[in-house]
């Protein structure tokens, strides 16, 4: 596994070419920087723009149908009319959106919870202590890692029906193959070896044992590879779609990815601002989070480096 | 003989040290048992029977054999996987290796261009996969309407069976024999999608490995009079290998099982029924447990070998 480290922001960069070309090489540097950077925000502008466009503005192709260049409304009601279309779900006589934010919530709190926890105890073991089977282990972990996910799908699909552990449409079955991995043991043991031994040896003198060690000093150093792995945990479980879509069928314990798929069938979804509306509202949170966090996200795939 | 004091309460702590490291390990173990190492095996199980949410009636190879019969859906979504493979692979790559080598360069906003080129990896892939499909509407999307304004003859992109060559051909008022005809424009359009994703997370893992090139060889060769091209060529590329290599790696894994996108983009329509997809068609539509575990297995198998003989290539060209 490739190990590496993140590009330190302060590293001088080597320089393209002697002065004299150097203006041109620059300005065609920021050219393409620059076009790279608008392709990857238009269809986010995009997507925000039509969520509130009126139907009509849609389907004349306008970009910009507001003031200054034409004279139509924003339609913030879009979104209203695009949580209405979802439906009303019985149980909780919540509108069907809302209940698909709180399984999504609640599932990505499980996951969040289980999949540190269990990386943070599992990570400790593989970096510090001495045990038998220590390196099959450490392979069976791996394994799991490099796994293509479509090798198990299908079981564990299997395993949830009503003759085995019985959990379709349930969010135990949601959120058992996500609730360890290996990814947040990788990442959380490449922190915990950068901790040097003898900090190990000093909490030893003082009568501390592996689990006090383990809870009064390890995790704390490690805040921000936890906080890291708990982000990524975080959007992942947000946007997982195939599984959570394979082991539900009542649209009342579907997330918002299940959800807009669904929309996106309906005749309402096929009204492109109403699509769109949804998409927003399953987008945006995550880019917030994103924005304001953004430092760790490179660190989490740069350290360990996998999952595509 | 009796151990002296010493060596037993060493062994004792041996002990203690090994039960607390299961225990720790236990969770994580438990879970990956329960929920990756046996559903291998059972997938094997599943995929030896006919399967209707328990076995019907043992098949021996009869799945395997369905799978791979001339004729069969197996072959083309293979191909089609491939086809994705080789087209998204080469682009991404390069695209992001040039990006992060002018990224590396001194540039004013590296920061806001390297946190709003990862941002599509890091937004729901269903999500935007959507906005992408309506952008690609042939009435009302904005490449279309892009295309008119500059002129040219507007296309259907998703939707399009044909071929990129026999379109291209064609509008030349050529005509291609079928063999000629390339990958579908559908597929080339999801292959534009997944690169708009991905530059973004494989140009951070670029930036991470030009990073770790040590600035004194860059210093020394610019003595020895190399100019831009020749740094890059025998300086940075060589020692870049590992992370190219290891960015290469996962790229082509990441292509070969992608399912989101192509899901809601075509639902495999139109030449884009990769493996993934017609896994998830035969299972999710069908009820084929026992045939969509069997195609399952041999796809893992064809990526496992892939991966093999990337190992082997790089093996004689990477530079550690």
């Amino acid at each position: 596994m490739a190990i590496v480290t993140a590009a330190p922001n302060s590293q001088a960069g080597q320089q393209l070419a002697p002065r004299s070309a150097l203006n041109w090489a620059r300005a065609v540097i920021y050219l393409v920087l620059i076009i790279v950077g608008v392709a990857s925000v238009v269809p986010f502008v995009w997507m925000l723009l039509t969520s509130v466009k009126d139907y009509g503005d849609v389907m004349s192709l306008r970009f910009w149908p507001w003031p200054p260049l034409g004279d139509s409304a924003l339609r913030f009601d879009n979104f209203v009319e695009a949580i209405r279309l979802i439906g009303i779900d019985r149980d909780t006589s919540l509108p069907m959106f809302f209940r698909h934010v709180l399984n999504t919530l609640l599932v990505t709190g499980i996951v969040v919870a289980s999949s540190v926890v269990t990386s943070v105890l599992a990570a400790y073991a593989f970096a510090q202590l001495q045990f038998p089977a220590k390196n099959i282990l450490f392979i069976l972990v791996l394994a799991t890692f490099i796994i293509p996910e479509e090798l198990v799908l299908v079981p564990r699909a299997v395993m949830m029906n009503k003759n085995y552990l019985n959990w379709y449409n349930t969010v135990p079955a949601i959120v058992a193959p996500f609730l360890a991995d290996a990814f947040g043991i990788f990442l959380i043991r490449q922190f915990f070896l950068q901790v040097p031994r003898e900090l190990y040896d000093a909490a030893r003198i003082d009568g501390a044992g592996h689990l006090r060690y383990l809870v009064m000093i390890m995790v704390p150093l490690a805040k921000p590879a936890i906080f890291t792995l708990a982000l990524l945990e975080f959007i992942w479980t947000w946007n997982e779609f195939r599984w959570v879509q394979l082991v539900t069928s009542s649209s009342n314990m579907r997330t918002v990815s299940v959800g807009l798929v669904g929309f996106l069938q309906t005749d309402g979804g096929a009204q492109t601002q109403l699509a769109m509306a949804v998409a927003v509202m399953v987008v945006l949170p995550i880019v917030i989070l994103y924005l304001f966090t953004q430092r760790y996200f490179t660190e989490g795939i740069t350290t360990t480096g996998l999952k595509g | 003989m009796r151990p002296g004091p010493f060596a037993s309460s060493r062994s004792k702590s041996q002990i203690r040290e090994a039960l607390l490291a299961y225990g720790l390990l236990g969770p994580a173990l438990v879970l990956f048992l329960a929920f990756t190492v046996f559903p291998i095996g059972f997938g094997v199980y599943i995929s030896l029977h006919n399967w209707r949410l328990g076995p019907r009636e043992f098949l021996g190879l009869g799945n395997y054999v369905r799978a791979l019969t001339f004729g069969s859906e197996f072959w083309p979504s293979l191909g089609a996987t491939l086809t994705y493979s080789l087209l998204a692979v080469p682009i991404q790559i390069s695209i992001a290796l040039t990006l992060a080598y002018l990224l590396f360069q001194k540039i004013r906003g590296r920061t806001l261009f390297r946190v709003v080129m990862f941002l599509p990896w890091v937004t729901s892939t269903v999500a935007t996969a959507a906005v992408w499909a309506r952008l690609y509407s042939p009435d009302i999307g904005l490449i279309n309407s892009a295309l008119k304004s500059l002129g040219l003859s507007p296309l259907r992109w998703l939707l399009e069976d044909k071929g990129i060559f026999t379109l291209i051909a064609t509008s030349f008022g050529i005509s291609l024999p079928d063999w000629l005809r390339g990958p579908s424009l559908a597929m080339v359009s999801v292959v534009v999608y997944t690169t708009w994703v991905f530059v973004g997370y494989n140009m951070t893992l670029f930036l991470a490995g030009l990073g770790n090139i040590p600035g004194e060889m860059y210093e020394a060769a610019r003595i020895d009079g190399a100019n831009g091209w020749q740094l890059f060529r025998h300086i940075t590329w060589p020692l870049l290998s590992p992370t190219t290599f290891f960015v290469v790696l996962i790229t082509v894994i990441g292509t070969m099982k992608a399912f989101n996108h192509i899901w809601v983009m075509t639902q495999g329509d139109n030449g884009t029924q990769t493996a993934s997809i017609l896994i998830y068609r035969q299972f999710y539509e069908f009820q084929r447990a026992g045939y969509a575990s069997a195609l399952a297995l041999m796809l893992s198998l064809v990526i496992l070998l892939v991966t093999i003989v990337q190992n082997r290539v790089a093996a004689d060209r990477v530079h550690y």
